[in-house]
């Protein structure tokens, strides 16, 4: 079975998400590693790009505050690298087309292999587009994690039986960050998700509190906690007594 | 219009460019667009109705104006000028508008958003939304509210929110990406009017079809007063949407050289610069695979012009592979160049350009006088220039009160 698969067999998954170099290169370790000793089953790493056409304010700015401190795709390997003299976590980065296509699929996949990056996780690569890297990420044992949205509708079936890993299901439309209400189609798309494939599935985009990880984990195999995670960073507020909570409430 | 092959993802693509790179969150939506446009594109009512607003509402065919004045003083081939600068809203940007408009009413769209650089497109698509009587809302990179204030207000007189773009370096491209966010916030009801030939399949497509309408008018009109095929084809090039119009039908006509004119800004070897093509490498962004200015990391660079509609980081895929494969030219314009073309039509043609059209005027000003005066220079006026008089004069050091 799939590594990343295997995670979720007996547990519902807290995959957290911290951007890469945000505020600087030893926080970011710190964090991972913080937040792998606390309840994190999974790490998400976003690799910043200068245009996150998915991502809203408290991403963005995540990205420029990286940016400033000099983050570039192998500053993000270097962190990995610091991070895995520590822990085995698995890692899944998140980040746009343009990054991987720029350093050559395969060459990024391979690096990926070598610092045991576990999924990649690109939200303007859908379905359609994917084959160029897929070949890459087939070789080298990396899952090309697919998202399924509210509107995707007849999409569903197709997305679901090439899914690998988990799958990232967009509790809402728009941007991430933090909301109060989700989709009425979460639990209906769930569903069909289950109907055709048993790659477990998890929620994200706008979970913020704990009571709604709680709910949303009901409704799925795991949750994602992007934007939260990354204001707290932000604030220097801790994050180890957040991912606790969550992990506990899940 | 031309026939696309649904089965096959290739169809997406111009050569290797093209594609549809785009979150999930608008995939449906995208190919409920390409269907629409499908079902619509060679659909006799359709065509009827786009003909006819054409025609009485943003006063097609355009003119093909002979530059006697230009053609004597440069002393070279015979200059033409399609003058897209005449049409109802003064830019080219109508005449796709209203196509993407017809097809968003037929799909039971009631709400209009899109991306406008220099206000061209905002103030057409703000245009067409009260005429069809629906919703609009515009965005625009805070920079080109701040130079283009007189489209802002025309914008918003004709009933659209304008929505100042305050991320990223605040011009086009951000532009873009603020419509495709907000686009990903509701769909339901909302069509993506968007502005330039670029973006995620069927929008180049679109585009080019729409836009195609200048190049058929233009092949007919110089074969009534020449008899004959223009030798060069100029036209000015952002993301490229009048000059793969002003391409479109010659794309065949091997012996017609087509010329795209890039924003250099202050020269293709600074950093202030828009030259996509010459400067730029392959990537993937904003829905397609084109030609880009990046790093070596990928990150999308801070592009630079004098032109609000021609600072723009990518370009169409199209061109991009008409560029490749050799079929276009492309060639860089800087600022200096491009405002010396903005006064010198002026005074000699008597016709105030606009600054992003003035790019193309530059380059005809160079290559008119190398070719023979049997030849025949067809160069697009893709706007008129008065949104540009208040900056124009400002870079002249001349403070003008808008």
């Amino acid at each position: 079975m799939n590594k990343l698969q295997k995670i979720f067999e007996n547990k519902k998954v807290f995959i957290p998400f911290v951007v890469a170099n945000d505020p600087d290169f030893n926080t970011t370790v710190q964090n991972v590693l913080t937040l792998a000793d606390n309840g994190a089953d999974i790490v998400e790493l976003g690799i910043p790009f200068s245009d996150p056409v998915a991502d809203g304010p408290v991403i963005q700015a995540a990205d420029l505050r990286a940016f400033e401190a000099g983050v570039n795709v192998n500053v993000v390997f270097d962190i990995v690298e610091k991070v895995r003299e520590s822990t085995n976590v698995p890692i899944v980065f998140l980040t746009y087309t343009n990054i991987a296509f720029k350093f050559g699929y395969e060459a990024f996949c391979k690096k990926c292999h070598e610092l045991n990056i576990s999924g990649l996780v690109i939200p303007d690569l859908p379905l359609e587009e994917q084959g160029d890297l897929k070949k890459y990420t087939d070789q080298y044992d990396i899952s090309l994690i697919q998202l399924v949205a509210p509107t995707s509708d007849e999409r569903i079936t197709k997305i679901a039986k090439a899914a690998q890993g988990f799958i990232y299901m967009v509790s809402s439309m728009g941007v991430t960050g933090k909301r109060e209400d989700f989709s009425n189609e979460l639990s209906p798309t769930i569903k069909r998700i289950k109907e055709v494939t048993d790659v477990p599935v998890a929620i994200g985009f706008g979970i913020h509190s704990v009571q709604q990880a709680q709910d949303l984990s009901g409704l799925a195999d795991g949750i994602i906690i992007g934007s939260a995670v990354v204001e707290l960073v932000n604030k220097g507020e801790d994050l180890a007594k957040y991912a606790n909570e969550i992990s506990a409430a899940i | 219009m031309k026939e696309m092959q649904e089965t096959d993802p290739k169809s997406r693509y111009y050569g290797e460019f093209g594609g549809q790179f785009i979150p999930e969150t608008l995939m449906t939506e995208l190919n409920k667009v390409s269907e629409a446009y499908d079902k619509y594109k060679n659909n006799p009512a359709f065509l009827e109705e786009l003909q006819i607003l054409l025609n009485d509402y943003a006063n097609r065919p355009s003119l093909l104006y002979y530059a006697k004045n230009m053609t004597e003083d440069l002393g070279g081939a015979k200059i033409y000028f399609k003058r897209e600068d005449l049409n109802h809203t003064g830019a080219h940007k109508i005449n796709n508008v209203i196509g993407q408009a017809l097809i968003a009413k037929r799909m039971g769209k009631t709400r209009l958003i899109a991306e406008t650089g220099a206000g061209q497109h905002g103030v057409a698509t703000a245009t067409i939304a009260a005429l069809f009587g629906m919703e609009c809302e515009i965005y625009m990179g805070k920079m080109d509210t701040d130079r283009q204030k007189l489209n802002v207000y025309r914008m918003e007189l004709l009933g659209a929110k304008v929505h100042p773009v305050t991320t990223g370096s605040m011009v086009l491209k951000d532009a873009v990406n603020a419509t495709l966010q907000a686009w990903t916030q509701r769909v339901d009801d909302t069509f993506y009017v968007l502005g330039s030939a670029v973006g995620p399949y069927p929008f180049p497509e679109m585009v080019h079809d729409f836009q195609s309408v200048i190049s058929k008018e233009s092949k007919q009109q110089i074969l009534d007063v020449e008899g004959r095929l223009p030798d060069t084809v100029v036209a000015c090039v952002g993301g490229g949407s009048n000059a793969i119009g002003s391409f479109a039908e010659y794309i065949d006509d091997e012996n017609v050289q087509l010329i795209g004119c890039e924003a250099a800004g202050k020269g293709v070897d600074t950093d202030q610069t828009a030259a996509t093509i010459e400067r730029g490498s392959t990537g993937i962004f904003h829905g397609m695979k084109s030609l880009f200015l990046q790093n070596n990391d990928g990150q999308i660079d801070k592009v630079y012009s004098i032109s609000a509609g021609l600072d723009y980081p990518g370009v169409g895929p199209e061109h991009a592979h008409l560029a490749i494969t050799k079929r276009a030219q492309y060639v860089g314009i800087t600022d200096d160049e491009a405002v010396d073309a903005f006064e010198y039509i002026a005074k000699t043609e008597g016709i105030i350009a606009a600054i992003e059209s003035c790019h193309a005027v530059a380059y005809v000003e160079k290559l008119a006088p190398t070719m023979s005066k049997d030849k025949i220079i067809i160069c697009t006026l893709s706007g008129r220039g008065d949104k540009d008089v208040a900056s124009i004069a400002k870079y002249r050091g001349r403070d003008i009160d808008e």
